[in-house]
Order: structure tokens, then sequence, then C-alpha cells
């Protein structure tokens, strides 16, 4: 009734090829920025922003470039908090050697870092597949980790081993550091995201996304349609860890505040391949979804028993939170194997016949 | 003035003065978040430590009323030693006004350090956290007594040598192992002992455990038992610890020149069997339950149901390590009284509190805890004091006292401490310039 297309035809080309289509996609889209830019910052308080809006952005973030390689390209990767690990070492050596350069600018450059070493570990893509290169990648992770811990360089000899954030600003006003109030914080993040997410759409809908998504289905049909698979693999590697390196700077320099190499272990990386497929291989949406299941419903979990007034010790509300959080995950799977973002499409499909189904 | 009129007025009055009442009730305590993890790889250290932090608050509570007439707030907030998750606890404490943060965990110390002048929350790292906090004029919101890892670990150069006969000359030519976990706790010390092992004469062999190898460290121990050091140093923590000792007890390595840092627990002692007789730990306070402030614990705190310990833990190692911290908060918040002449105080108080802390062995009989440390006393520049430890042997059973009190070499730590206190504020520029008034000069 409400969720309907008929009325809306389309002249162009280019408007049947949009991303989305149906008018009522593209007024959702605008109501969720608008809520984003305006209702979150202006209603939440800051634990909303700082503990639950902008790690949701910075994980869906890089859960999207873990969906960019292993979604839409096929290649599974167990290495994606070693990039993450990648840019934020990178953007921290950076801003401390060149402090007159704004942070903002080293954030986004440090993903170039993080780029060229997924490049390096993708290289062997070309030759080795399936679990083989996720064992490949994995080896990534924990050499990667390795370095954080043993290449003293990396974090200027910091006898602690952490790398801390220094305060930096953007026209006067503090946006690293711990004067940057939570709402500036939250509006860089959401801005670098919505900017990279539009980008990450345009990749995945145009002629190298449909690349990917070739090599991913057959690789020896894509070859024998004339895709380059080397060059193809390769350039999925580095929009991916451009992508991780990112999201990783963002996470340490807006979100953490300071990190130990063990920020990004092994468990970030399952954290966020779980992202992945639970809210759909192959999808943007999805990745958000996932992002949104890992880290806010814990959070809801924990919070429930206190906003209803029960009062529960904290170590059994842990535990009732992996309980319920496992069990959703598995639900989830059961439900929807293609994860949420499948969910979303079929409620959609149900909309527009609703309601007379035929 | 008729009788409704007087009514009314009346009734108006008794509803201001009630909303007033409420208002001073929802006042009249002091929140204190205890950040713990019962959960979580670290739990089997971190969950006496949490008991013992709350018992002791819980018992304030129970006996006094509070702290000088005000109830204390407790509340606990649960990381799983995980940083992301410490961080999303701290944000939700943040609101209900903390008098001081014990962050408990390394990482979470390190990303809360620059927040805690702004947020206005002190942070008592008790013995972890930057090492170089124990500079008062750098870091005025962070407090990390009794000791620091460096103290700690020249503390154990101090008592080897003493056991080969007296005076640091006796360390020339010796082979002492380090192994440590390969984390900023454990690398903390290796500037150390590059300067010391220079200074000393002796040959360092370096075995480093990484955090995901914490359960296997059958190597290390085979380069331990080629390169046969003459002592071992231990810097570990979780997993890393009983591993390390039952490893040494299969290689047979001499327990009695087995030193470890602070951070040993029975449990983990006791995994390794008998072979562990001999087992040495620093330590700053007393194993046991002899002391009335624990007695008291026994009786109104866990035998009345109100503690998650069970009671053959009260006294043990850990257990009695979070006791101290909370005594440390306590003796804050009593000081800040004190000083401000408030009876609620908030974490700027407190922080005045600390500063000015000083429990003498007058004050620790005063709260029953006669004996069971040495006296704390800190000033604005030293948010440490830099205490003396002693060495505790393991017996089979439990720790038994095997040292007397060794101070630290602080004639060389001090410059390191110094010299980075100085680069971390260089390197965190514009670092905050301290601006807070000091209370006692001393």
């Amino acid at each position: 009734m409400f969720y309907r297309e008929a009325g809306q035809f389309k002249a162009t080309y280019a408007a049947d090829q949009a991303v989305f289509p149906i008018r009522q996609d593209r007024i959702g889209l605008a109501l969720i920025l608008v809520a984003a830019y305006v209702a979150v910052p202006l209603l939440g308080g800051d634990f909303l922003l700082s503990s639950v809006m902008i790690p949701f952005l910075i994980l869906s973030l890089a859960a999207i470039a873990l969906n960019i390689l292993t979604g839409y390209a096929g290649l599974v990767s167990l290495g994606t908090a070693g990039f993450m690990g990648a840019g934020a070492y990178a953007a921290y050596k950076l801003s401390t050697l060149f402090p007159q350069v704004n942070i903002l600018v080293w954030i986004v450059v440090s993903g170039f870092a993080s780029c060229a070493i997924g490049v390096l570990f993708g290289l062997p893509s070309l030759r080795i597949k399936g679990f083989y290169l996720t064992v490949a990648t994995l080896a990534s992770q924990f050499f990667l980790q390795w370095c954080f811990v043993r290449v003293s360089w990396l974090y200027n000899y910091n006898p602690s081993g952490a790398i801390e954030v220094p305060a930096r600003a953007l026209f006067g006003l503090a946006i690293t550091g711990p004067s940057a109030s939570p709402v500036t914080r939250y509006l860089i993040v959401l801005t670098i995201v919505v900017a990279m997410t539009w980008f990450a759409s345009n990749l995945v809908h145009g002629r190298i996304g449909r690349s990917w998504m070739a090599i991913r289905d057959m690789d020896i049909a894509a070859q024998l349609i004339g895709i380059r698979l080397y060059p193809a693999k390769l350039l999925a590697f580095a929009v991916s860890s451009f992508y991780a390196g990112v999201a990783g700077a963002m996470m340490v320099f807006l979100w953490l505040g300071a990190a130990e190499p063990d920020a990004f272990n092994i468990n970030l990386s399952f954290l966020l391949l779980f992202m992945v497929i639970i809210g759909g291989l192959g999808s943007l949406t999805g990745s958000f979804f996932g992002a949104a299941l890992i880290h806010i419903l814990p959070i809801a979990v924990r919070q429930a028993p206190a906003s209803v007034g029960l009062t529960i010790g904290g170590a059994t509300v842990e535990h009732l939170t992996y309980v319920i959080t496992g069990a959703m995950i598995i639900v989830f799977l059961i439900v929807e194997p293609h994860g949420l973002a499948r969910l979303l499409q079929i409620g959609k499909q149900k909309l527009r016949t609703w309601p007379f189904p035929y | 003035m008729t009788n409704a009129n007087l009514r009314l007025i009346l009734g108006a009055a008794t509803a201001l003065g009630l909303g007033a009442a409420t208002q001073t009730f929802a006042q009249d305590s002091i929140y204190v978040p205890l950040l713990t993890y019962r959960t979580g790889p670290y739990a089997g250290s971190g969950i006496p430590i949490a008991d013992g932090m709350r018992d002791y608050l819980t018992m304030l509570n129970e006996r006094d009323g509070g702290i000088g007439g005000v109830r204390i707030d407790i509340e606990e907030c649960e990381t799983g030693y995980d940083t992301k998750k410490g961080l999303e606890c701290y944000e939700q404490v943040k609101p209900k006004k903390p008098v001081v943060m014990n962050p408990w965990s390394t990482g979470l110390t390190l990303s809360i350090i620059p927040k805690a002048s702004v947020d206005k929350i002190p942070i008592l790292s008790m013995a972890y956290g930057l090492s170089a906090a124990a500079r008062g004029n750098v870091f005025p919101w962070v407090f990390n007594p009794p000791a620091t890892y460096w103290d700690g670990f020249s503390q154990m150069l101090e008592y080897i040598a003493n056991k080969e006969g007296g005076g640091v000359e006796k360390l020339k030519g010796k082979k002492i192992g380090y192994i440590y976990l390969d984390a900023g706790f454990g690398r903390e010390p290796l500037p150390l002992i590059e300067q010391l092992s220079k200074d000393f004469g002796f040959t360092p062999t370096l075995y480093p455990v990484a955090g995901t190898d914490m359960q296997n460290q059958s190597a290390q121990w085979l380069n331990v038992r080629r390169d046969r050091p003459d002592y071992m140093i231990m810097f570990g923590w979780g997993a890393l610890n009983p591993t390390a000792i039952k490893e040494a007890v299969k290689i047979n390595y001499p327990m009695d020149k087995f030193v470890s840092i602070w951070w040993v627990g029975e449990d983990d002692v006791k995994a390794a069997g008998d072979g562990a007789k001999g087992f040495r730990e620093l330590n700053w306070h007393a194993v046991g339950a002899e002391f009335p402030a624990l007695k008291d614990i026994q009786t109104r705190v866990v035998e009345k149901g109100k503690s998650q310990s069970p009671k053959e833990k009260v006294g043990s190692n850990l257990y009695n390590r979070g006791l101290y911290n909370g005594m440390l908060i306590a003796e804050a918040i009593v000081n800040a009284q004190k000083v401000t002449g408030r009876k609620v105080v908030n974490g700027e108080d407190v922080r005045r509190g600390l500063e000015s802390l000083n429990v003498d062995e007058a004050r620790l009989k005063q709260i029953g805890l006669e004996g069971f440390s040495g006296p704390v006393k800190l000033t604005c520049a030293d948010h440490n004091g830099h205490f003396p430890t002693y060495v505790q042997r393991w017996d089979g059973e439990k720790f038994v006292k095997d040292s007397d009190w060794i101070k630290p070499m602080s004639a060389k730590v001090d410059p390191l401490l110094e010299a980075d206190a100085k680069s971390y504020a260089e390197k965190n520029a514009p670092w905050p310039a301290r601006t807070e008034a000091c209370d006692n000069k001393s």
C-alpha cells in the first residue's frame, strides 16, 4: 500500500539502473541520514554517542572492508584486524612525525599504508584459493600483530608499548584527545563512514564490483568472459585493506584514545567475519546490520535489567549476554542463512504486495 | 489567616521539605564504581581482586554506615579485561559522578589517563598501568601506589643480590633469565634491564611469551634448560603464571631461584603441585585473614551473604590485594573529607585526598589492619611513593614471608621514570600543564 512503485516511471537508463530505483527507498535513506545527523546528536547522551554509535559506525566500516573482500570477491579473510592495526599505526606514526598536518588527512591517508600491506599479502591470492588463502590471511594477522609488539619504532619506543592519541583540533575545535566532545567525534566518524559507504556502493554496483562478483561465483567463467583475475583480486585486497585501515585509524583516534597491540587481535578479525556472515555476504546494508547485532545487541542486553529496575551482578549479566547473543545469532542463521540483509529484502518484497499478496 | 489558607501553606511547605529531603538523600552517598572482571580469560585473577575491593567497602557500609557517615554507593561494571568493554563501562558510570576510577587493566588505564583531567575523575591504578604516572607534576590525576614495575624489578635484583651474600656487586657475572608477557606490561622493564645489566655486570637472557601462547611455553623453558640462568625473574599475568611454574617444575628448575612480580595467586602455584614448593614472589601486604578488619568482613559481610566470595578465599593473596585497593579508596575518601571539610566529596576532592594520603602505622592499627602492609604516604610530586616490598615463599600450602622489606633502587629507576614522563608529555603534546593546587608541599 505504502511501499509500492506504481506510478513511478523511469524515463532514462540512469534512473532504471539507480541503486535505489524506488522512491520510497530514497526517502527512507534520507530519513535515516537526517536521523543520524540531526536526531542522534541532539537527543542522544554521551553514552549513546561514544559507546554505542561511534563503535557501531567504525565496526560497520570495518565490516564493509571485509565484505568487499569476502562478500563480493569471495576471498575469505581472517586478517582484517591486522589491516586495521596497520592503518592505526600508520596514522599514529604520521601524526607524530608531521603534527602540522590535520589528523583527518592522516586518518584517510593511513588507509593507503594499510592498502599497500594488503596488496602484499594479496599477492598469493591467484595461486591459492579457499581455505588456503584464509590461512595465508591468518598468517598476515599474526605477522602484523607481531610487528605491533616487536617493532618499537611503530609505537615511538614508548615503554608502555601502546600508542596514545595526541590532542588535535580542526578549525580550533578539538577532534581527538580527551577534550573532543562525543558529538564532534560522532559527526566526523559518521561523515567518513557515509562518504566511504557511498563510494563503496558505487564501486560494487559498477564494472569493478561486477567483475568481483563474477570471480566469486565462478572464476573460470569470469576469466572466459574477459576478466583478468589477478588485477581484480588484488584490487579487492587493496580496496578492502584501505577501508580496514581507515576504520582502524578511526578506532584508535576517535574511539579508544589509546591502543595496545592486543586491540587488533584475532578475536576482532573473527568478530568482523561474524558480522559479515550474519549481516549478509555481499551486502553493504548487511555490514551495518551485522555490526549492530554484534555490537549493539550485547549493550542492550546488558542495560536491560537495570532499566527495568532489576539488580543482577555484572558477571551474571555478562554471562547472560553471551548466552542471549549466541542464541540470537543461531536463530538468525537458521531463520535466514543469507543474513539479515536478505531478511530485509524479503520483508520489502512482502511489503510491496501487502495487503493483497498474489 | 483562614484555616484553609494555613493548611495550604503548611501543605506546600511539607511538599517543599519532602522535595528537599529526597534531594539530599539522592546526593547523600559517595559513588564508587568498581571496574572488575569476573568473566573472560583473566577471571581467575580478577574474581578475588573484585571480591576483596567490594567486601572491604561493603564492610565499611555495614559496620560504620559508610565513610564519615556517608554511605558508599558501590557498583560493579564488568570489563572482561577488555579495553573496549572497559571504555563502555567508563562512559556508563561517568554521568553518575564517580569519585575515583580503578581500571584494573593496563590498556584501559592508558586510554583514560588523558580523560582524567578533563572529566575530573582521579585514576587509582594500584601498581599497574603507566609507571611514569608516578610523576604527580605531569599526571596530577593519576595515582599508582605503592610501587611501579620498575621498582619491583629492582627489588627482585636486590633480593637476588642479598641471597648471594649482599651487595649489588654480587650480581656480577650472574646470568639472570627474564620470562615475561610479550605485551606492554612485560616489556616495560626491558630498558631498565638493559641499563642495570651494564651497571651491575650481569647477563640477562630474555624469554618472551606471546599473549596468545601463554599456555604453551615449552619452547621458552627448553631454552631455559639450555641457558641455565642462575636466577629467573617472571612478569606474568593470567594463564602465563601457572603455566610457567608448571614448566619450571617439569624441567627441575630450582624453585628458590625463581622470583615473580606480585601478580601470582595461590591457585596459580597450587596447579604445579608439590614441586612448586619454594617459589618466590614479591608482595607488599600480608596474606591471611588474621586481621581485625578481615574478621569484620567475615562476620559482617561474608557470613551475612553479602559477598560473592567463598569463605575460604578471604585472606588469599589476590583477595588481600583487592582489599588493599579498597583500603586506599576508603582512606582517600576519608582524607578528602578531612581536607575539604565536606562529607559528600566529589572527584576533585578525592584527588586532593589521594595527593595528601598518609596511612601510617597508627592509622593502619586504627582501621584494623595493623601489620597488614607498610605505611603509604603520597605527595603532590610523587604519586607512587616507591615503597619497599618483601619476598614471600610458597611452602606448599600458603605464602610465607621470606625476606625483610626491600627498598627499590630509586637512584637507578628515578631518572628513567623522569625521562619517560617527560617523553609522554612531549609525545602527547599539547599535554596540559598542572594547574591543580597542592595541599601538602612537603
